[in-house]
């Protein structure tokens, strides 16, 4: 195929565990009348799983949404790969940063390997390295097995697993993800988290949006504590997660305990029965 | 990256997934085939008919290539009548088949399509507009000028009426085209009610689509419009690819989404106006071609654009010769023709899509 465009762009040299990969300054997003982010600090480095928590309209997808270059920012600052998104191009951007929407559509049947293969193109073509990326995808995400169905044919759950594929198979150094887990079963929560995890343990970095606070106290390095376009509380889980400030982000009384054996915060609502 | 314990594949995971398909090997091989074959039969075929053989040593004579000249009449059919029409056929059916194709792509929507949503209409006022006026100003280019930039103009009409939010929602789609194709309608009326006999004439066959009037210069006029929008279009067929994943998704892959749009959509208006200029409106070609080539080859671009321009070529050239041959010694209008064969398929379609998702979202 003819090329048009005058530069090839260049994949980004591999992070080193530490480099800030995504930053926020004094971000402010409106979104028609609405101001969705009134403020918003948040760094992202290489090799850590970060967590966006919080209620329903917290911002939590519109801050992601700015982290991709989706939204621009109505004031204050997105540095991705420490340059202002705005000034990157999309063959650039989709060298270094993947994005996993919260509900993944198609409008033509083709098939999941056709699917988890779009992934692939913002790389130049080398069809050994995109099979070598594809075959890992599918696997790491168990949907090998329907490679060559058509999308449309599958569950709901099947789906947001293919198109997680798609996103692993873009292999980019930032993975943005909305909701991986919305539609899975207890056994493929945990495996996109196990997921989450290796990424971030072989130098990516790793954003992700989650309701299970159980899941985010055990998977995430970091967590944002997201209310009403702010970060309300921003660490460890352990130090994020206090009865006190997630039952008043929340406006629903929770109790954290220990696991009795790993010590990981359990949350639960408290249910007075 | 493979964290996995428990690999649950059928195939061994460092096989790589199918990449290319075999059917669409075969059938660009069997439609470039049937092209061949058609191309003569249709030359030989009608009023006066001329053996194949002749056909074909002619051909080869013209081309310097041997063969043997045949009578004066004989040569002047074939050169002056047939072969100007073939020609304009296979352009215009390419131009039609590519476009829906391209159309469906852009929008995302199986059921975009020039004529549904009112674009061949649109460039047919514009044609229209000249005939009845008795523009002249840009020589033989005026119709297809006018054609293209009337289409143009809905292209962008409906494209800005159709969409919200990113997507197209079909029934929107459909409605934007119930209204585009009205309120041409009413235009074409009013060019038809200030327009002179012979003008109405010329106009009512339009309005029916019909080759019967091709020329040598109406080839030449539609060339250039149809050979640019057939070149452009196979480059864009990656890209069309990710679109099918919805506007982000496909930005964060490194498309530029709304240069992809507008590009995609002047080749559209490119496409239609030259096919609408010289042959009026003739429906349902770019809405039934695409969805055959999906169903037999998959929705990948890369063979669904090159392919539906071939396919396109061929129903309509076949098409024209069962038109001009079918009521002989009368004509019938090749338009009327077409959708008397595509509405039916679209009507299937429809029920058949209703039955496997429960209707259009």
């Amino acid at each position: 195929m003819i090329r048009l465009r005058a530069r090839r762009p260049v994949p980004p040299a591999a992070p080193v565990p530490g480099d800030v990969l995504a930053e926020t300054r004094g971000l402010h997003v409106r979104l028609g009348a609405r101001e969705v982010l009134k403020g918003v600090d948040l760094t992202v480095r290489a090799g850590e799983v970060l967590a966006l928590v919080g209620p329903n309209g917290a911002g939590k997808s519109t801050l992601l949404g700015a982290l991709a270059a989706d939204v621009p920012p109505a004031q204050g600052l997105v540095l991705i790969h420490g340059r202002p998104a705005a000034d990157w191009s999309a063959p650039d951007l989709a060298l270094r940063r993947a994005v996993l929407p919260q509900s993944a559509t198609l409008s033509f049947p083709f098939t999941v390997a056709e699917v988890v293969r779009m992934g692939r193109a913002p790389h130049a073509a080398s069809p050994a390295a995109d099979d070598r990326a594809v075959a890992a995808a599918m696997a790491a995400t168990e949907v090998t097995a329907f490679a060559a169905r058509p999308f449309s044919a599958l569950s709901g759950g099947e789906r947001a697993r293919v198109a997680l594929a798609r996103v692993l198979a873009q292999q980019t150094p930032l993975l943005l993800l909305d909701e991986p887990t919305a539609a899975l079963d207890l056994r493929h929560q945990e495996l996109v988290l196990r997921l989450c995890r290796s990424r971030a343990h072989a130098g990516d970095a790793v954003v992700v949006v989650v309701h299970d606070l159980g899941i985010a106290a055990a998977y995430a390095h970091r967590v944002a504590l997201l209310c009403a376009g702010r970060v309300a509380a921003e660490g460890t889980p352990a130090e994020v997660f206090s009865e006190r400030a997630l039952s008043d982000v929340y406006g629903q009384p929770v109790e954290v305990l220990p696991h009795p054996r790993t010590e990981t915060p359990l949350i639960i609502p408290r249910r007075d029965l | 990256m493979t964290v996995l314990e428990r690999p649950t594949t059928t195939t061994p995971p460092d096989s790589p997934p199918r990449r290319r398909h075999p059917t669409a090997w075969l059938l660009t091989a069997g439609l470039a085939a049937a092209l061949l074959v058609l191309v003569p039969v249709a030359a030989g075929t009608g009023a006066y008919p001329v053996p194949v053989a002749d056909v074909l040593a002619s051909g080869l004579h013209r081309l310097g290539l041997g063969g043997g000249e045949l009578d004066r009449v004989a040569e002047s059919v074939l050169w002056n009548v047939r072969f100007p029409r073939i020609v304009l056929a296979l352009l215009v059916g390419a131009s039609l088949g590519c476009a829906g194709a391209l159309m469906q792509g852009v929008f995302g929507n199986p059921l975009a399509e020039p004529g549904v949503i009112g674009v061949s209409s649109g460039a047919a006022v514009g044609a229209v507009a000249a005939i009845a006026l008795g523009l002249n100003v840009l020589g033989t280019w005026t119709v297809p000028v006018l054609a293209f930039a009337s289409g143009l103009l809905t292209v962008l009409l409906v494209y800005a009426m159709a969409r919200s939010g990113g997507r197209t929602e079909v029934v929107t789609l459909i409605l934007t085209g119930i209204a585009v194709n009205a309120f041409a309608g009413a235009l074409i009326g009013l060019f038809l009610f200030v327009a002179d006999t012979a003008a109405v004439n010329q106009i009512t066959f339009w309005q029916l689509g019909s080759l019967s009037q091709a020329t040598w210069p109406k080839v030449l006029a539609v060339l250039p419009c149809a050979v640019i929008g057939l070149a452009v279009a196979p480059l864009y067929a990656r890209r069309l690819d990710l679109l099918a994943l919805g506007e982000r998704p496909a930005r964060h892959l490194g498309v530029d989404v709304e240069r992809l749009r507008i590009t995609l959509v002047l080749v559209i208006a490119l496409l239609t106006a030259a096919a609408v200029s010289v042959s009026g409106v003739i429906g349902f070609v770019g809405l039934v071609v695409p969805h055959l080539l999906r169903m037999a080859a998959g929705p990948g671009h890369r063979f669904l654009i090159p392919g539906s321009a071939l396919l396109g070529a061929l129903v309509l050239l076949a098409a024209d010769l069962t038109a001009r041959t079918v009521a002989a010694p009368a004509e019938l209008p090749l338009g009327v023709l077409t959708a008397l064969l595509g509405s039916p398929f679209f009507f299937w379609l429809l029920r058949r899509t209703r039955r496997r998702q429960g209707g259009w979202a």
